[in-house]
């Protein structure tokens, strides 16, 4: 019988050695694993690579690692934390900023085995030239640059070569799930998480809510399970609201 | 080196003027993203009768104005990671779709926010050297838009000109801008000339001229 949940986030993570590369869903504090992130924070793992569109407004969670100096590279569209600039700019990780539309579709690509694609997102600029700094040394100068995108031109207009990303973890966080791995997110919570599902060779998932494995409908699945390793209940620490609102015809 | 001064005061438009001022140029049918600062003010002003697409990068199309108090959801939110509602038939996708939509020519507009932007429509506002670097959606949209309309304070906090002959922060895109909204002006770009199409109520071309460093043609019709 397939079972991936697992109950206990410390002992689920326990295999994440230091030094992996860790995609992570989420944009901003929305659809963002919570539960997931501080049972890492937990574990003394270093030097990690973490891909994730934003790092978090607090210090908890990316923003705690950061913090604790933990992370080695960040791959990211938006950091937001203001003191994650004084640590990139001290020299003390590495800052791979990616337009979000190609580092959702680099997450994709990684998980569908596609090694790289082209996109015209970032041509001309400077995160393709070369010159955008990925760090600093310890005296402020930089030390080394982002590489300089492969050019093509495609249609008379320049595209970039972007590379897909393949994860070694990925960490997620879904509104319901199964035990088979699948899972159903809930309105913009979705973002980043099947693509950081895609990515990661193995996968955590956590749910808000666990369902028989039948009750979520075929048609109603948004990742299947095939991208999902093991599934554990989300803390229940972490506040929301159920309602949203629709206003009928607010633009009519 | 030469203190600058803050701005007089000339009247113009507010922030929520200035969103206001570009809503009335939406189409009924189009599909427009909003990017972050005073684009998100552009959902409440949208006019009566115009049905439009409002498209939240992180994968929202079809997004209402900001959440009443109390009725925050934070599963629901816009770029600007605020709660927000939907409109009726408002779908939700996972951020590749969403910028697949982008990159894939389905968006009519994107309304962005600008530190600079040049004579011939070059875009910069992502990066001031030396500050923090934060790039976001704003790439893939100017790549995939047919429009860019960029939203801005016409001088910086200095009282500096933010339409420049040319950008001297590194570029979001080169000539991808099509029209600039300010408190002052409604600039468009044709055939790569800056155009002043309009003046803000009770704002002088002169000021304007005052305020505007890099060349344009004046249109006011």
């Amino acid at each position: 019988m397939i079972d991936k949940f697992r109950t206990d986030p410390a002992v689920a993570l326990a295999p994440i050695p230091s030094g992996s590369c860790i995609a992570v869903g989420g944009f901003g504090s929305s659809g963002r694993p919570d539960t997931l992130l501080d049972a890492l924070c937990d574990l003394d793992r270093r030097d990690l690579h973490v891909v994730v569109n934003n790092v978090g407004s607090d210090f908890t969670g990316i923003g705690r690692l950061l913090a604790e100096g933990r992370i080695r590279r960040l791959t990211a569209s938006f950091p937001v934390l203001p003191e994650f600039y004084d640590v990139y700019f001290a020299g003390n990780v590495e800052l791979e900023l990616i337009p979000q539309g190609t580092l959702a579709e680099r997450l994709r690509a990684g998980g569908a085995g596609i090694p790289a694609f082209y996109t015209p997102s970032g041509a001309g600029t400077m995160l393709a030239d070369g010159t955008f700094p990925l760090g600093y040394d310890a005296s402020g100068d930089v030390a080394a640059c982002m590489p300089e995108r492969e050019r093509r031109e495609f249609g008379g207009r320049e595209h970039v070569l972007e590379y897909g990303i393949v994860a070694d973890f990925a960490l997620v966080k879904a509104c319901q799930g199964d035990r088979r791995g699948n899972l159903r997110f809930r309105l913009s919570a979705r973002n980043f998480n099947p693509l950081a599902a895609m990515s990661g060779r193995y996968t955590f998932a956590e749910v808000e809510h666990v369902v028989e494995a039948g009750e979520l409908g075929p048609d109603d699945i948004h990742l299947p399970g095939v991208f999902v390793d093991e599934v554990l209940l989300a803390s229940a620490e972490s506040p929301r609201q159920p309602a949203y609102s629709v206003i009928p015809g607010a633009t009519s | 080196m030469t203190q600058a001064t803050a701005p007089v005061a000339v009247g113009g438009r507010s922030r929520d003027g200035i969103a206001a001022r570009l809503a009335a140029d939406l189409k009924d049918g189009y599909v427009v993203n909003l990017g972050v600062g005073i684009p998100l003010l552009i959902p409440k002003h949208i006019p009566a009768g115009v049905e439009v697409i409002l498209h939240a990068e992180n994968g929202v199309f079809g997004l209402g104005p900001p959440a009443p108090a109390g009725q925050e959801d934070p599963d629901l939110t816009d770029a600007g990671k605020q709660p927000v509602t939907l409109i009726t038939g408002a779908a939700i996708v996972d951020s590749a779709m969403s910028f697949a939509v982008v990159r894939g020519g389905h968006l009519d507009v994107t309304v962005l926010g600008a530190l600079q932007v040049s004579a011939r429509g070059d875009l910069a506002n992502w990066y001031v050297p030396g500050k923090n670097p934060a790039v976001g959606g704003a790439m893939d949209l100017v790549a995939g838009a047919r429009e860019v309309w960029a939203t801005m304070e016409h001088v910086d906090r200095a009282g500096r000109p933010k339409i420049v002959p040319e950008c001297t922060f590194p570029l979001t895109g080169c000539g991808v801008v099509t029209r600039v909204y300010t408190d002052l002006a409604v600039f468009h770009v044709i055939d790569g000339q800056l155009v002043l199409k309009e003046c803000a109520p009770g704002v002088d071309p002169d000021v304007i001229r005052e305020r505007t460093a890099a060349s344009y043609v004046e249109d006011l019709g």
